[in-house]
């Protein structure tokens, strides 16, 4: 699936985009992140408070516990500032 | 019951915009509307007595557009608006320039100026944008307001 990041999430990834393979273990929103902390530095420190992070499946909103079967398309980001 | 159409402009720009134009273009010919509420946000020169030099501001290209199109959906299920014209611009501003633009377009003036509360409420935050500034102590990313959140949650419906 592709992920995007944006604005310090982006930032602290280090990227804007990618594609992962997470084990199929990994279900949730809250399980993806926790296993993308897992992976570096640079995860660990995006995601550090992870209450904190905003997650869009498809371009929709989600919660921490949606799954992820079938999304082509994640988006992390902090709370959003516009307008 | 005349018929009434209810256009919804939604655009995602670097370039400035008129409002002036913009209202010309939602009431076109239309006889049937009687008021137009337009809601301009601009970049403030000054956040909290801090001089601000400059705002940069970047979003989801795609869930943006789709995100602001819920929104515009539900105020005009909501109230009998009669067109809804909403401009975000991104890129990077100076203090004064024009951010964002929000037009509704109603027989009467209560429809008009709920819708665009509403929309403006929603879109700071639940419309994927996010601002960056900078200022003489360096740049940041601007943190989300729980004062906007309680605006916006004045509006869900139980």
């Amino acid at each position: 699936m592709k992920v995007k990041y944006f604005a310090w999430v982006r930032e602290r990834v280090g990227k804007a985009e990618e594609t992962i393979e997470p084990p199929a273990t990994v279900r949730t929103v809250e399980e993806l992140i926790a296993w993308l902390s897992g992976q570096s530095e640079a995860y660990a420190y995006a995601f550090e408070k992870p209450k904190v992070i905003r997650t869009a499946i498809d371009h929709a909103h989600v919660k921490s516990d949606a799954a992820i079967a079938g999304a082509r398309e994640i988006a992390f980001f902090p709370p959003m500032t516009g307008g | 019951m005349p018929v009434t159409t209810c256009p919804v402009t939604i655009r995602i720009q670097q370039d400035d915009f008129d409002i002036a134009r913009e209202i010309a273009v939602l009431t076109g010919n239309r006889t049937d509307i009687g008021a137009v509420v337009s809601f301009s946000g601009i970049c403030r020169g000054d956040e909290d007595s801090a001089k601000i030099a400059a705002l940069s501001l970047e979003h989801y290209p795609g869930m943006a557009e789709e995100e602001i199109r819920r929104h515009a959906d539900e105020a005009t299920s909501r109230w009998p608006l009669n067109g809804v014209t909403v401009i975000h611009r991104v890129g990077r501003f100076m203090p004064g320039q024009n951010i964002v633009l929000v037009l509704t377009a109603s027989q009467h003036r209560q429809a008009a100026f709920q819708a665009a509360e509403f929309l403006m409420d929603y879109l700071k935050t639940n419309a994927p944008f996010w601002k960056k500034e900078e200022s003489a102590s360096g740049t940041g990313w601007v943190e989300a307001q729980a004062r906007d959140d309680e605006a916006a949650a004045r509006w869900t419906r139980s």
